[in-house]
């Protein structure tokens, strides 16, 4: 990739250890403790799944019996449920039978250790040689088709509400272009402390995230890739209170990109920061062995902040998330760190602080598919101007070779895109794409101009910021409101009381298998070598 | 004398108005008649279909010009505006009337309300920046502004507004699919109602699809939609409560 800024190596590889320095600390915390929806998550990589009348998934009645008994959760979640499993002699789908029906596991004596470790590990093995075949699935596909889809992909939403609408939305997209279909969460669902399970079709300003749901998108996409012969990749989120449960149903039902953001629930979710920042880890270690490629949520930081003036802020983020990546095992072509294409369109020469940014961005993260937002603040109703302002945003995108591309809608800031929205938009992005196909090796720039003094300009206030984040701490940086002009104390906010520090015995098998398949130590700082591979 | 207007195209009264729209059927000449006679079948006169495309095996899209002949009585319409523009008072002035006529800091408490987790709304109106150039509530020298962000419950508002001893508590709804908006708008009337509650606080609903028509049927003092800016907002409250002190 040609550079075209000059940006000085040293700042850039200051800013890198000012972020590994802010989130060692929280690394150190992270390692000690898990959460219920980590065992959870590891419940479910095991096989826990269905829920009982009420609607209580399995995963929750076995966590919470565990949570509530005199032993608590500091031993994990496995143990107990193999225990269990050994006793019935039978299948898992059987134990999951008679758990949703009300019988607590807690209440049988633990039988032979070995045993259960013996059987656990087997378990284990079976989960993850499932999401080994379908990496392999997606790693073959990807290759048979490569070169078919766009560069940056084309990524569409689908928010029906319905997961039977949204196939429908979800084919036509794909079939008319997009190369990523990502099928927005139910509103109220990042703050539910369960995943809920089967078909949905009731949801509000987007369709729940459910095993089931993923399962019959993936087929639904599979079958326009075979036509179209280009993969389509399918996305959901992993952030809110249950970032490693969707992350482990993503992995199993071969999910190819979800949201996971470090910070993103703690602060515009006010979920408290040392829940997310536990379950972030073991979330992002699962989308690592699963080959998922992570989005970050930067482009929320300008919802709320200045995107001009509050640009290094974004840039900070990127660094943070990047480090808290490489230390889950992420490498850096799995890494969709997030920006956005927000500044007030009446700002004289927007266009190329636009383009300085997101320049700047690809160069400073040369291997990562960056995520690029389109404009949301600024739309304002009128459609012809958000039309225009969408192909600026495209314009740019394809000029700076962006990796993943949200497309905008004409009708942002209206309602949830109409079928027509999305064709308009894809049109105008085929036509933007193909008309400036070679500019990013076509064209440099000033070097004492606009866009290279603007990109500068943001790397050393990042420098600065990241130093001062480093030396209040990240959790007070937090606290005091540095981040998106957010304020969030520590010891509050949601989920809480999910936090368990592991006890002497803690035991998950799919924790050590996680941490060995991609090469990181079993505590301690030392990832640096182990992301970079 | 009635005052006759029509959309205008390049001439007075041509009546000209654009059109775009999606069929569930394919693309191609059946499918371009299909759109004439369905835009002829509204009541227009004229149409001309200027583009269709296809968008997948079964869904088609159009663009039509079409001639209206009907107009409306411009001088007979009502505008349903909670604040029209000319009464509006800037910052500086809010900040003045509140000193003059009000004589202490106007408390104000606004949340995006259920399920709804967009803060954009409420942080356009209230956040210390601002939005578009326009400041929010929590510039306002003579107003304590509290945001409570997304997601909070009905009942935890108004518990945080009497806590704080609020004046006035804003509701913003931006999601409003399957009228989501209308059963959380309605059910925060009935809680304060419920507790007697509903007379000590202005209440002021807001949102991209939020008119002051639909606040006011739902029990609101005043809806405020696209456009609205703190200003507006801080107007209609600071008026309000003067007009009750003085009444």
């Amino acid at each position: 990739m040609k550079e075209k800024l000059g940006l000085p190596k040293d700042k850039i590889a200051r800013a890198r250890e000012l972020a590994t320095n802010c989130v060692a600390p929280i690394l150190d915390f992270v390692d000690g403790h898990t959460t219920v929806t980590v065992e959870r998550a590891t419940l479910r990589i095991v096989g826990a799944d269905g829920a009982n009348a009420d609607g209580v998934p399995v995963p929750n009645l076995v966590v919470d019996q565990i949570k509530s008994s005199a032993g608590g959760l500091e031993g994990g979640a496995l143990a107990r449920y193999v225990n269990a499993l050994l006793k019935t002699g039978g299948s898992v789908e059987a134990l999951n039978k008679r758990i949703a029906e009300g019988w607590r596991i807690v209440d049988e004596p633990m039988g032979d250790r070995e045993a259960i470790r013996r059987k656990g590990l087997e378990l284990v093995e079976a989960g993850l040689g499932r999401i080994r075949k379908n990496r392999a699935t997606r790693d073959a596909k990807m290759e048979e088709w490569k070169d078919r889809n766009g560069k940056p992909l084309i990524y569409l939403i689908v928010a029906t509400g319905n997961i039977y609408e949204d196939v429908k939305q979800a084919q036509a997209a794909a079939e008319k272009g997009a190369d990523v279909i990502a099928v927005i969460r139910t509103t109220a669902q990042s703050l539910l402390d369960y995943v809920p399970f089967g078909a949905t079709t009731e949801g509000f300003g987007g369709t729940y995230a459910t095993q089931e749901n993923f399962r019959i998108m993936r087929a639904a996409l599979d079958e326009v890739a075979e036509r179209e012969k280009r993969y389509i990749w399918l996305t959901n989120y992993a952030s809110g209170l249950c970032m490693p449960e969707i992350a482990a149903m993503g992995a199993l039902e071969r999910l190819d990109m979800m949201l996971n953001d470090s910070m993103y629930g703690i602060l515009f979710r006010d979920i408290n920061a040392y829940r997310t920042f536990v379950d972030q880890k073991f979330s992002r270690m699962i989308n690592s062995f699963a080959g998922i490629t992570i989005n970050t949520g930067e482009d929320n930081y300008l919802t709320t902040s200045d995107a001009y003036e509050k640009a290094y802020t974004v840039l900070a983020s990127q660094f943070l998330n990047e480090q808290f990546g490489f230390a889950a095992g992420l490498p850096a072509r799995l890494m969709g760190l997030g920006h956005a294409f927000e500044m007030d369109p009446s700002i004289k020469n927007g266009f190329l602080y636009e383009l300085a940014q997101a320049q700047m961005a690809r160069e400073i993260f040369p291997e990562h598919p960056l995520k690029y937002m389109p404009p949301t603040k600024f739309m304002s109703g009128d459609i012809f101007k958000g039309l225009a302002m969408d192909t600026m945003f495209n314009f740019v995108s394809k000029a700076t070779n962006q990796g993943i591309h949200l497309l905008g809608m004409l009708t942002e800031a209206i309602h949830t895109p109409f079928m027509m929205d999305r064709d308009i938009a894809v049109e105008n992005c085929k036509y933007v794409f193909n008309n400036i196909a070679d500019f990013y090796d076509e064209v440099e720039f000033k070097k004492d101009g606009i866009v290279v003094g603007r990109a500068k300009e943001v790397l050393d206030r990042t420098v600065e910021f990241l130093a001062e984040v480093e030396d209040l701490g990240l959790l007070e940086a937090i606290e005091k409101g540095l981040f998106a002009e957010v304020k969030r104390p520590k010891d509050m906010g949601k989920g809480l009381d999910g936090l368990v520090k592991k006890g002497p015995e803690y035991w998950n098998p799919v924790e050590d298998a996680l941490k060995a398949e991609l090469g990181l130590p079993e505590r301690g700082r030392d990832y640096s070598a182990a992301g970079r591979r | 004398m009635a005052n006759i207007v029509r959309p205008y195209g390049d001439t007075l009264d041509d009546g000209k108005v654009q059109l775009s729209f999606t069929l569930p059927v394919p693309d191609g000449a059946k499918g371009r008649e299909a759109a004439r006679l369905m835009v002829l079948g509204w009541g227009f006169k004229d149409c001309e279909i200027v583009h269709s495309s296809r968008i997948s095996d079964g869904f088609s899209f159009y663009v039509a010009y079409a001639k209206t002949e009907a107009g409306i009585d411009y001088d007979a319409v009502e505008a349903d505006e909670a604040a029209s523009e000319d009464e509006v008072m800037h910052m500086d002035e809010v900040n003045a009337f509140v000193r003059e006529k009000i004589g202490r800091k106007v408390v104000v408490v606004g949340a995006c309300t259920g399920f709804d987790a967009h803060t954009v709304g409420i942080d356009a109106i209230m956040n210390m920046k601002g939005y578009n150039h326009h400041f929010g509530l929590e510039r306002y020298a003579m107003l304590e502004a509290y945001n409570l962000g997304a997601q909070v419950p009905n009942e935890k508002l108004i518990e945080f507004a009497e806590k704080v001893n609020a004046d006035a508590i804003l509701v913003s709804q931006v999601v409003t699919q399957k009228d989501i908006h209308i059963q959380n708008m309605t059910q925060f009337i009935e809680l304060l109602e419920a507790k007697g509650e509903r007379g000590r606080f202005i209440c002021v609903a807001g949102g991209p699809r939020i008119s002051n028509k639909l606040a006011v049927e739902l029990g609101y003092d005043v809806g405020f939609g696209k456009g609205s800016y703190a200003e507006h907002v801080a107007s209609f409250i600071v008026r309000r409560i003067a007009e009750r002190m003085h009444a």
